[in-house]
């Protein structure tokens, strides 16, 4: 448990570096492929070392979009608008390219209305993005989901916008 | 804590000095049942007396008068009387009617006078409590206590039931709990108080997430909802936190509510895709499946002949409260006022559920009474208060309130007077949960 939060720790620390070299976040979606596409052609087999890295750097760019990308909700609501179908449709390309990644999505929902409520809101949030994930492809087994209602917060402050970045659902790789 | 109370129940002897109650009490009644709180009968409880009989030491007369006192008062049936307006002879024994000019109380306005006489030998007391009826100078409840003085608050609540049973009909909140949950570790625990926010012990040590506190109807039993395995499951323990349970299925598992006078309890779990209650044992096998719609169904609380559940279900698009017969399976919508209804709660007088309401963002507490059907709301413009809990007679209400900045538990009568918090722990306290009366019967 405490793992998995220093975990989640060590990357929201790197996510911020990382949108400094990987400026290009929104464009990358569109494009459906990775920002790191351009890494591998200027890398020829001759220095094997750096090829190496820069696909490892590559993977884990990757992996870290894929972490730190959330899907957000309107209040009250589990249904997922164009940006959060857009959104997936990223993640869905980046998971059918390694397919050997296992993730769990977690639904969050902002602090308005009830404890209860907002467990079992969480957890349709989490539900509605598996779905879509699996409709685009990506294989049920892969996919674990679990609810946190209100009880992990990104931000605390009683405003529209908090309550914005809370409703969300988090994609973490297991 | 059943241990303690036999070991009590060896060291006293309690002597009946009771008058026979038809002649008391059928005069008139001193509380009215169906308005309680309309008018508040004035009591005065003047410091207690040494008793004569030997004693070789100093009884702790104002901590036992300030016990009592507080336990009374905690019920909201009475305005307790300034004792400064007391009319005493100093020095003089105030313990039996003999020793009382009652017109010395009816002067000051008291129509209850409680009388206490308390001595201490070594770690023994003896204890006498006499309710009295100022005006007739009848005697309505007369006890005498012997054991030991670390038991003497537990003594006295017994007399306060004696007393709560004659004036009321009903045992009283004296032997109840309150189970809360709080998080000042960091985590969210779960805690347990007595009745009035005294002694709060930790209940839980998961260092995860645990939540919704449910306390069984014999009071042996909580389940609560917890991230141990970090992701939210129903665990079932025993209050001597001895044995355990745990229903663990794929999704959520939440918001339990065991059916009265059964082993047996109702919670939300969505394993099979959809958020639907089911019914399980209180050993986590589940029966059956009781509601059956494409929306959400939660926060099941049952009514206390364990035949109709209410629960919340958002069928409409926004979440209200419905009513199911379980036998029938009929199901009919309760909540029409307000688009965001939730957190159930069926009083234990079976006529009446508590609710918390959305609006504007804030919550509120709701009451609404099943003959008529007319929401009556409790709190207002006092931040947010929400998950409602009866007490086991159904005269109090507990209810957590951010009104004072951080969330708190607070506590209120069922008509919601006397509105004020009742304890203080580290960092944040939510979800109270009012056990039944624990007292072995």
């Amino acid at each position: 448990m405490r793992r998995k939060l220093w975990i989640l720790l060590a990357l929201f620390l790197v996510l911020p570096g990382l949108l400094g070299t990987v400026s290009c976040a929104k464009k990358t979606i569109t494009k459906e492929e990775p920002a790191p596409a351009p890494a591998p052609a200027p890398a020829p087999p001759p220095p094997p070392p750096p090829a190496d890295d820069s696909a490892e750097r590559a993977l884990e760019a990757a992996k870290n979009q894929f972490q730190s990308e959330n899907v957000y909700f309107a209040f009250d609501k589990s249904a997922l608008d164009d940006i959060a179908q857009a959104t997936l449709k990223g993640k869905a390309e980046f998971l059918k390219a390694n397919p050997d990644i296992y993730f769990t999505i977690e639904g969050h929902t902002d602090e308005r209305g009830t404890n209860e409520y907002n467990l079992a809101l969480g957890d349709r949030r989490a539900d509605s993005a598996k779905s879509f994930l699996i409709d685009l492809g990506v294989a049920a087994y892969r996919i674990s989901t679990v609810s946190y209602g209100e009880e992990r917060p990104v931000c605390m402050e009683q405003t529209e916008e908090c309550w914005a970045k809370n409703r969300r659902a988090q994609f973490v790789i297991n | 804590m059943l241990r303690t109370v036999f070991n009590l129940l060896k060291g006293t002897m309690v002597l009946i000095l009771l008058l026979s109650p038809a002649t008391s009490f059928g005069q008139y009644e001193y509380i009215d049942i169906n308005k309680p709180f309309l008018r508040k009968i004035p009591m005065a409880i003047p410091e207690f007396s040494r008793l004569s009989e030997a004693g070789t030491d100093p009884p702790p007369l104002k901590q036992a008068t300030e016990i009592l006192t507080s336990a009374l008062e905690f019920t909201g049936y009475f305005n307790m009387l300034d004792s400064g307006a007391f009319l005493l002879e100093p020095g003089k024994p105030i313990i039996t009617a003999d020793q009382i000019n009652f017109k010395n109380w009816t002067t000051i306005g008291a129509e209850l006078l409680v009388t206490g006489g308390l001595s201490q030998n070594g770690s023994l007391i003896d204890l006498e409590l006499r309710l009295f009826d100022t005006f007739t100078g009848k005697r309505i409840v007369g006890k005498r206590y012997h054991g030991k003085v670390n038991d003497m608050r537990r003594i006295i609540l017994r007399f306060c039931t004696e007393v709560i049973m004659q004036l009321t009909g009903q045992r009283g909140v004296f032997d109840s709990r309150i189970a809360l949950v709080s998080n000042g570790s960091g985590n969210k625990e779960l805690f347990l108080c007595e009745f009035d926010g005294s002694k709060p012990v930790q209940f839980t040590r998961h260092n995860s997430i645990s939540m919704f506190p449910a306390w069984s109807s014999d009071g042996k039993w909580i389940a609560y909802t917890s991230y141990v395995n970090n992701k939210p499951d129903i665990l079932i323990r025993s209050i001597n936190g001895k044995e355990k349970a745990v229903i663990s299925e794929k999704g959520i598992n939440i918001a339990p509510a065991w059916v009265p006078g059964q082993f047996t309890l109702s919670a939300t779990l969505s394993f099979s895709g959809n958020q639907e209650i089911y019914l399980l044992t209180g050993a986590g096998k589940i029966i059956k499946k009781i509601t059956n719609s494409w929306a959400s169904d939660l926060s099941p609380s049952w009514s206390p002949d364990g035949k109709k559940m209410a629960f919340v279900s958002n069928r409409t698009g926004a979440p209200q409260i419905y009513i199911q017969d379980v036998n029938s399976g009929r199901e009919e919508r309760l909540t029409f006022e307000g688009n965001y209804n939730t957190q159930p709660n069926w009083s234990p007088t079976g006529d009446r559920i508590a609710y918390s309401s959305m609006t504007g963002g804030q919550n509120n507490i709701i009451v609404i009474e099943l003959k008529r059907r007319e929401p009556v709301q409790l709190t207002q413009d006092a931040g947010n208060n929400e998950s409602p809990s009866w007490s086991p007679d159904g005269s109090l209400i507990v209810f957590s309130s951010t009104r004072e900045g951080p969330s708190r538990i607070h506590v209120m009568t069922a008509f919601g007077t006397d509105q004020r918090r009742l304890l203080t722990l580290p960092g944040d306290q939510s979800s109270p949960s009012w056990s039944p009366n624990l007292s072995p019967k």
